[in-house]
């Protein structure tokens, strides 16, 4: 985390000066040098970055340069968003992607096997703003079922403004959420079917079938339980790429999350704003990781604590 | 009760089928312990992947007929033969680590074996479970149930595993190797218990194994088979004591007898080996021996122990170390071999690495040719030692690098150690070398991949030769080998340590292999000696429990059945 933030920090800190961003053309030598104390860019570099994450850890985060709102709240207003679409795009990769890849483990030469396989192929090489695009002309241009940008109506709950409570948030959300969860997808289909043909392999399998357990909890009980150790490791790992790379899919469908405030403060060299993106994006895949190694323990009792037998 | 006659499967191929087994009969009675001996690639998994229907693809059955009791296991469709299975026919794989669902408690996977083939309520077929464990000899059934595989050590969980397969009350159960991963000691214990579930409950089982001696002890009847054919088969007695068959013969006279030492051991004939006979590797032996020509040296430990990190139970606690060895001082003779001989866990390897400098000892000295040998990373790179002691491990299927070529592999410690300097000298040598070990000339440009174990040992012998060492350690150099190929290769390693003069510790797990190789041993037991001296001594007179508790438990054939060599 403090690595993350220091580079975060001394990236922004050395590309750009914020204050010729800041100041229009007519602004004085003078006052762009008060502004610049009052701001204290002109401290050493350690002496900055330790206020940096000091005010960090206080729950500070400084005020945009571009809108002068507090960062923290511009996030926050943007967190909701990018949370609600990073978790269905999840679920849709999960409930589709794992029953597809058990599936194509089990009968691997089957025709819809290959159907899938190729299927998924195509998935893993279009781009992501591609498919977001065709989304958008067949299911919103051509059929004009769903919207194709924003957020829909969305529902304030204790501070939280979701769009799982309206039809119309539902709405909104799919397309993006299928965008953003394709590539996800693929990826675990293909995972879990190689897991699972390793795993129909071993000798615990065999020895499951040998003693007559019925096929269908070899499969479910037996196989999947075991092909999920790996899985979800990875699984893991690619949420907190979804949180973080659903910039592309957020911009093609315009949805008000983190990616976009990102994108936006791009433009206009906000730095405080990047500097923060980048540190709360670090704290999510932090945060994944943890729950993944959590989960860990809780499938496999093998990490349990040894107790001695 | 079971019946096969003219068995035969085979695997298709691109290039046509290939044969596995062939024109294979067999006969196996409630209760009855039928063995099927044979090498590697016999075909023997097979026989019994078959009978139970479990076949792995392409492998098909081509021919024959195969019936249980009055069922034709052939005609049975995929849904009939799964019910079979567990409810009639059964079956034990050789490693209980991996034949366990490691996610999964060990009552459930019994209970829901038993639900799967019988109507009965839960709490029913719990009892059933506990009282199954009890009888396979695990104390406080109900408590230890609930515990999953990995808590049980290896010998418990085979008998877990046996208790699986019986849990459903088969008639027959197919035992591939089931003691092949174990200890001796818990080899018997588990050899014991499958008589006694054969004698009680009148399980008929078939007893997969290469291991001869164990057939010797329990099988009732045997067949014996050699590349998918059955070579002879009959009451064990009969076949055994008095063989038809010369492959029978070779087989049982490769086995390394446990009760005396004999001066090399006979080998069958196969086509494995390919004596070279134009190149008998004189240059390779004149090489060798100018390297020789100072006397052997020899090699001392004192009071040497080693300790690994222990598991960290907190954060605020230094862990407590594993000990691995403790205050292990031997002697080995210039020139002489010896044996170490313990259980797995018992330290042998951990030894070997502590010679090699692979891990550095917490206390002690070794010294070689009275010269103070340093441990781990103390010993530098350039340290004479690095040269002077070579080892050949035990898996010849890791241990050589895939991606070379053999010549590659036998010229490294010639220019690593600087002995030749010139390219095709090198290899001339090298190429001599092959001949010495027995290998074909043509083995210098193929890959290790083309090569069967025994061959890759050979090539592991030679490149630990071409170091021009003084010392040899050999880590289990052949439990991974037939026992004709065992043979081949402890021929092979007795002919170069006397031509060569050769210091070389020689460890293993196989008390009768060690006797036959070494002059003087050492029994190691949780890191400690337990006992040491020459090795007819400690063999023909053991003194610690522990070692005669070993020789005992060791499978061994009648004598009387042993031809006379």
């Amino acid at each position: 985390m403090l690595a993350v933030a220091f580079l975060a920090f001394s990236l922004f800190r050395f590309v750009g000066d914020p204050i010729t961003q800041m100041t229009g053309v007519e602004t004085s030598v003078e006052d762009q040098e008060r502004l610049r104390e009052e701001l204290g860019l002109n401290d050493p570099f350690a002496f900055q970055f330790a206020r940096f994450t000091g005010d960090m850890l206080n729950g500070d985060f400084g005020f945009s340069y571009r809108t002068r709102q507090p960062v923290a709240e511009m996030i926050a207003t943007r967190i909701p968003a990018t949370l609600e679409l990073g978790f269905v795009a999840l679920l849709i990769s999960l409930f589709v992607g794992i029953p597809t890849g058990v599936y194509t483990a089990l009968r691997p030469r089957g025709v819809a096997t290959q159907a899938m396989l190729m299927l998924t192929l195509i998935g893993v090489s279009i781009p992501t703003f591609v498919i977001g695009i065709m989304l958008i002309f067949f299911f919103g241009v051509q059929l004009g079922w769903l919207p194709t940008f924003g957020r829909g109506g969305t529902v304030n709950a204790w501070g939280w403004e979701t769009s799982f409570l309206t039809v119309d948030g539902w709405r909104a959300l799919i397309l993006p959420a299928i965008t953003l969860g394709v590539y996800q997808l693929t990826l675990t289909m293909r995972l879990v079917r190689a897991e699972m043909m390793e795993v129909m392999q071993s000798d615990y399998i065999r020895f499951a079938t040998a003693r007559g357990v019925p096929m269908r909890r070899i499969y479910f009980k037996h196989a999947l339980a075991n092909t999920m150790v790996p899985v979800i490791t990875i699984i893991g790992l690619q949420f907190g790429g979804v949180i973080a790379f659903s910039i592309v899919t957020e911009s093609v469908f315009q949805w008000p999350g983190m990616g976009l405030l990102f994108l936006e403060s791009i433009r206009f060299v906000d730095i405080p704003v990047m500097g923060v993106y980048l540190v709360v994006i670090a704290f999510f895949f932090v945060l994944v990781n943890l729950i993944v190694d959590l989960l860990y323990v809780v499938i496999d009792p093998r990490l349990r604590i040894r107790d001695v037998s | 009760m079971l019946r096969v006659e003219k068995l035969t499967v085979k695997f298709a191929s691109r290039f046509g089928d290939f044969t596995a087994v062939e024109d294979m009969d067999m006969a196996i009675a409630p209760g009855e312990i039928h063995g099927l001996v044979g090498e590697s690639g016999a075909g023997k998994s097979t026989v019994g992947a078959a009978i139970i229907g479990l076949l792995q693809k392409p492998g098909y059955v081509a021919g024959g007929t195969m019936t249980l009791g009055e069922t034709d296991l052939r005609s049975l469709d995929r849904f009939e033969a799964h019910v079979l299975r567990g409810k009639r026919i059964s079956m034990i794989f050789q490693d209980p680590q991996t034949s366990l669902n490691p996610l999964m408690r060990i009552e459930d996977q019994l209970i829901e074996t038993i639900l799967a083939h019988e109507d009965m309520p839960v709490e029913d077929a719990k009892q059933r479970a506990v009282d199954l464990l009890e009888e396979m000899g695990i104390n406080n059934a109900a408590d230890r149930m609930q515990s999953y595989p990995h808590q049980f050590s290896g010998g418990m969980r085979q008998r877990v595993v046996i208790a699986l397969a019986l849990c459903t009350n088969p008639e027959l159960i197919i035992a591939d190797e089931p003691t092949t991963a174990l200890d001796v000691a818990v080899q018997s214990q588990v050899l014991d218990l499958i008589r006694r579930l054969a004698d009680v409950h009148k399980v008929g089982f078939m007893l997969i194994t290469h291991d001869i001696g164990v057939i010797a002890q329990i099988a009732d009847t045997v067949t014996v088979m050699r590349r998918g054919k059955l070579i002879e088969n009959g009451p064990t007695a009969e076949v055994l004591g008095k063989p038809k068959h010369d492959y029978t013969k070779q087989l049982m006279n490769a086995v390394p007898p446990l009760d005396r030492k004999i001066d090399r051991f006979m080998v069958p004939n196969s086509e494995d080996t390919e004596e070279s006979t134009t190149n008998t590797g004189e240059a390779a032996k004149d090489w060798l021996l100018e390297g020789e020509k100072s006397a052997p040296v020899g090699l001392t430990l004192k009071d040497v122990s080693v300790a690994f990190p222990g598991v960290r139970t907190s954060i605020w606690k230094r862990p407590t170390p594993f000990v691995a060895l403790e205050d292990i001082s031997f002697d080995v003779a210039p020139g002489s071999v010896m044996g170490v001989v313990g259980e797995s866990g018992s330290g042998k390897s951990t030894l070997a690495k502590a010679l090699t400098g692979l891990v550095k000892p917490v206390s002690g000295t070794m010294t070689l040719g009275g010269t103070p040998l340093p441990g781990g990373k103390d010993r530098s790179r350039h340290h004479p030692s690095r040269q002077l002691i070579q080892m050949v491990f035990q898996d010849p299927f890791s241990s050589l690098n895939s991606r070379h070529r053999i010549g590659a592999i036998l010229a490294e410690p010639l220019w690593l150690y600087g002995l030749v300097d010139d390219e095709d000298a090198r290899r001339k040598l090298c190429a001599d070398m092959l001949a010495l070990v027995g290998m074909a000339p043509g083995a210098i440009d193929k890959y290790p991949h083309q090569f069967s174990g025994g061959q890759r040992q050979r090539i592991a012998v030679a490149r630990a030769l071409l170091a021009r060492p003084k010392v040899l350690i050999c880590d289990e150099p052949t439990s991974a080998l037939d026992v004709s190929i065992q043979a081949q290769l402890l021929n092979l390693l007795k002919d170069l340590q006397t031509a060569f003069g050769l210091t070389v510790v020689f460890i293993s797990h196989n008390l009768s292999v060690v006797r036959q190789m070494s002059d003087d041993v050492v029994v190691l037991r949780n890191g400690r000696i337990q006992e040491q001296g020459g090795s007819e001594q400690v063999y023909g007179a053991p003194q610690a429990d522990y070692t005669q508790r070993l020789l005992e438990l060791t499978p061994a054939m009648p004598k009387e059945w042993l031809a006379p060599s």
